[in-house]
């Protein structure tokens, strides 16, 4: 009952948050005067001499909220405007690019959360010893390096060296031919998913050596902060009093580490994957960008080397109301996890 | 006086923070002997311009012309990478003492005077962290006209919602000090209380997160740069150097590897920029915050 009364209140105060990540989306196409903002109706050029009639029209002329309302009636409406990066509505761009970037995330998600937890853990355990050194020179080292720099340094050595080996896109040009066919299934649009599906081993291995290296580019700046995250988390839980009971109990070091320290160590982890989502997001922007994965974020990048101001609006807010509804969700999750968390709002 | 003397061993005891240290000093030097290190060529208006050596498009290998080579349009590696110091120092002050200031300003009347006001400005920095960086700043960019200047403002538009929450935080606490309470009861003014009293007693942790943040302020801007989106072609600037190299990440089939100063010589100035300040801000929050340093 109580964790309902709850979720209902972090909805609605999700409300408020969402209609200002609207109203400054909206305030920003506002800087422009109306005439500017006309343009972007404008199909053919003898339009342009027309452009008070499109103000009129439109009611671009009108006061700010009038506008806004009209916008965001649209908005609820699944119209987000025309994409000129990719020639198609952004309503479509979105469902059609979003299962490249999912793809990336199935697996840059669970190799930067095991890794980061495996070697946190394992930093912790061996503090001050040649072991905890090692990781935090290669966390500081992961989190100092530009993504960007990194793809095409990989790129330079498994595409260019290894002539070929691991290649940009997301399939070979056979495979995408064969995807497109009628004797494949797109079930998901996810490669590898549809591959297995398919059982087509091909596919898979294709789908599989393309994601290696984005992956691991989108992966390694996040796994460093996860890792950093974590050894600090756990070193604080292994100080607590139940950790010197356990061990006082002569429980196997073993157990104490992996069943009494981790998992209460886990937690703070887990409010901090909301944040995990950002870089992902940030990180698929770049990532894609390099090894032309055609994901939203790739999509994202054409749009703003384009100018292309409506489509570059709709990803933020796309982006941002997903931020949002996440780390609602990771809240939600954070008070089943931790027994502690009041929902009230104190701690007990 | 002690202070400094007591920071400075502390730099000095642990080797991966004077490694910071040297390698900022370094960052510092090239920076400032800029001119002496790669002069600008007479007749170049612009410092910050890297000068080219004709339009053929082909990166050229080092030679005794050009010590590191010549990039995509035959600009000059060796001059892009030792002014591009400097771009890097001017974004990261820049951005980093306008972002403190609005952070210390919003931040200190929120935490001090509390009620309405902190509530506006608590829920206009929620809009802001409702936003992937890398996303908003890319969106502000594209709004405001690709160049340097925006790149600054949209970083700063980023950044400051963390240090106004953090510094508004740390006001709170110190505000219910007992000597905060005897300078209001001597009468003194709510700026002279804020400025004298609450303030330098908060702002260390604000202090820490930028030296903290500095090189993700700089990472952040080549990756713009990188992306297409910042300094204006031929900027003197290593994001931007690092995309010239784009095209030619793999050589012809005999010489795959034929164009990697290209690739790698601008990508190293950025990665041991922000290693730097990256080790630096790890030592000064290990010294300045005995909380963390314990972990």
């Amino acid at each position: 009952m109580e964790l309902r009364s709850y979720i209902i209140r972090r909805v609605l105060l999700l409300i408020p948050v969402l209609i200002g990540v609207t109203l400054f989306i909206f305030g920003i196409t506002m800087l422009f005067p109306p005439a500017q903002r006309a343009t972007l109706y404008v199909t053919n050029m003898r339009q342009l001499s027309d452009l008070p009639a499109i103000i009129q029209k439109y009611g671009l002329d009108k006061p700010f909220f009038v506008q806004y309302g009209t916008w965001l009636n649209q908005v609820l409406h699944g119209n987000l405007g025309w994409s000129r990066a990719i020639s198609m509505p952004v309503a479509q761009a979105i469902p059609h690019l979003l299962p490249a970037t999912l793809e990336l995330a199935i697996f840059a998600v669970p190799l930067i959360v095991l890794v980061g937890i495996f070697l946190g853990t394992k930093a912790a355990t061996h503090k001050d010893k040649p072991l905890d050194h090692g990781t935090r020179v290669v966390a500081i080292l992961g989190w100092s390096l530009p993504s960007f720099w990194l793809g095409l340094v990989l790129m330079m050595i498994f595409y260019g060296y290894f002539s070929g080996l691991l290649p940009p896109g997301r399939l070979g040009v056979q495979m995408d031919i064969l995807v497109d066919s009628a004797a494949f299934i797109r079930y998901t649009h996810i490669n590898t998913i549809d591959a297995i599906l398919n059982l087509n081993g091909p596919v898979l291995l294709d789908a599989l050596r393309h994601l290696i290296l984005p992956v691991m580019t989108l992966s390694v700046i996040n796994m460093a902060f996860i890792m950093r995250l974590m050894r600090s988390s756990m070193l604080e839980s292994l100080g607590k009093g139940y950790i010197l009971t356990a061990r006082a109990k002569g429980l196997a070091e073993k157990v104490v580490v992996n069943k009494h320290a981790r998992r209460n160590a886990l937690i703070p982890v887990i409010t901090v994957s909301g944040y995990l989502f950002a870089g992902l997001a940030s990180g698929a922007v770049i990532t894609e960008t390099i090894f032309s994965f055609k994901g939203i974020g790739w999509w994202a990048w054409q749009a703003a080397v384009m100018l292309d101001i409506p489509s570059v609006l709709a990803f933020a807010l796309f982006t941002a109301t997903l931020f949002v509804v996440i780390n609602l969700l990771v809240d939600i999750l954070y008070t089943r996890v931790d027994p502690r968390v009041r929902l009230g709002g104190a701690v007990q | 006086m002690s202070d400094w003397r007591f920071t400075a061993r502390q730099l000095a005891k642990n080797p991966l923070s004077l490694t910071g240290v040297v390698i900022i000093a370094i960052f510092i030097i090239i920076a400032i002997f800029a001119p002496l290190i790669a002069p600008t060529p007479a007749g170049q208006l612009n410092s910050y311009m890297i000068p080219r050596d004709g339009y053929w498009a082909e990166p050229q290998p080092p030679s005794a012309a050009h010590i590191l080579g010549t990039t995509q349009g035959q600009y000059d590696i060796f001059y892009g990478v030792v002014w591009g110091a400097r771009s890097a120092f001017r974004v990261a002050l820049v951005v980093m003492s306008i972002t403190l200031l609005i952070g210390i300003v919003l931040g200190s009347l929120a935490g001090y005077f509390g009620g309405v006001l902190d509530e506006i400005l608590m829920r206009i920095t929620d809009i802001f962290l409702a936003f992937p960086w890398l996303i908003l700043a890319m969106a502000l960019v594209v709004v405001l006209g690709p160049g340097l200047k925006s790149v600054m403002i949209a970083l700063i538009v980023v950044w400051w919602p963390s240090y106004a929450r953090l510094i508004r935080g740390d006001i709170l606490q110190v505000r219910e000090e007992d000597y905060v309470e005897a300078a209001r009861g001597l009468g003194a003014s709510s700026g002279r209380v804020i400025i004298r009293h609450v303030l330098p007693n908060a702002i260390y942790p604000a202090l820490i997160m930028a030296s903290l943040d500095i090189g993700a302020v700089v990472l952040s801007a080549a990756a713009l740069s990188f992306l297409g989106l910042g300094a204006p072609e031929g900027y003197a600037d290593w994001g931007q150097m690092t995309q010239f190299a784009q095209n030619w990440i793999v050589g012809p089939l005999d010489n795959p590897l034929k164009y990697w100063y290209a690739v790698i010589i601008p990508g190293l100035f950025i990665l041991f920029f922000v290693l730097g300040w990256n080790l630096l801000g790890d030592a000064f929050r290990d010294i300045f915050d005995p909380r963390l340093a314990r972990r």
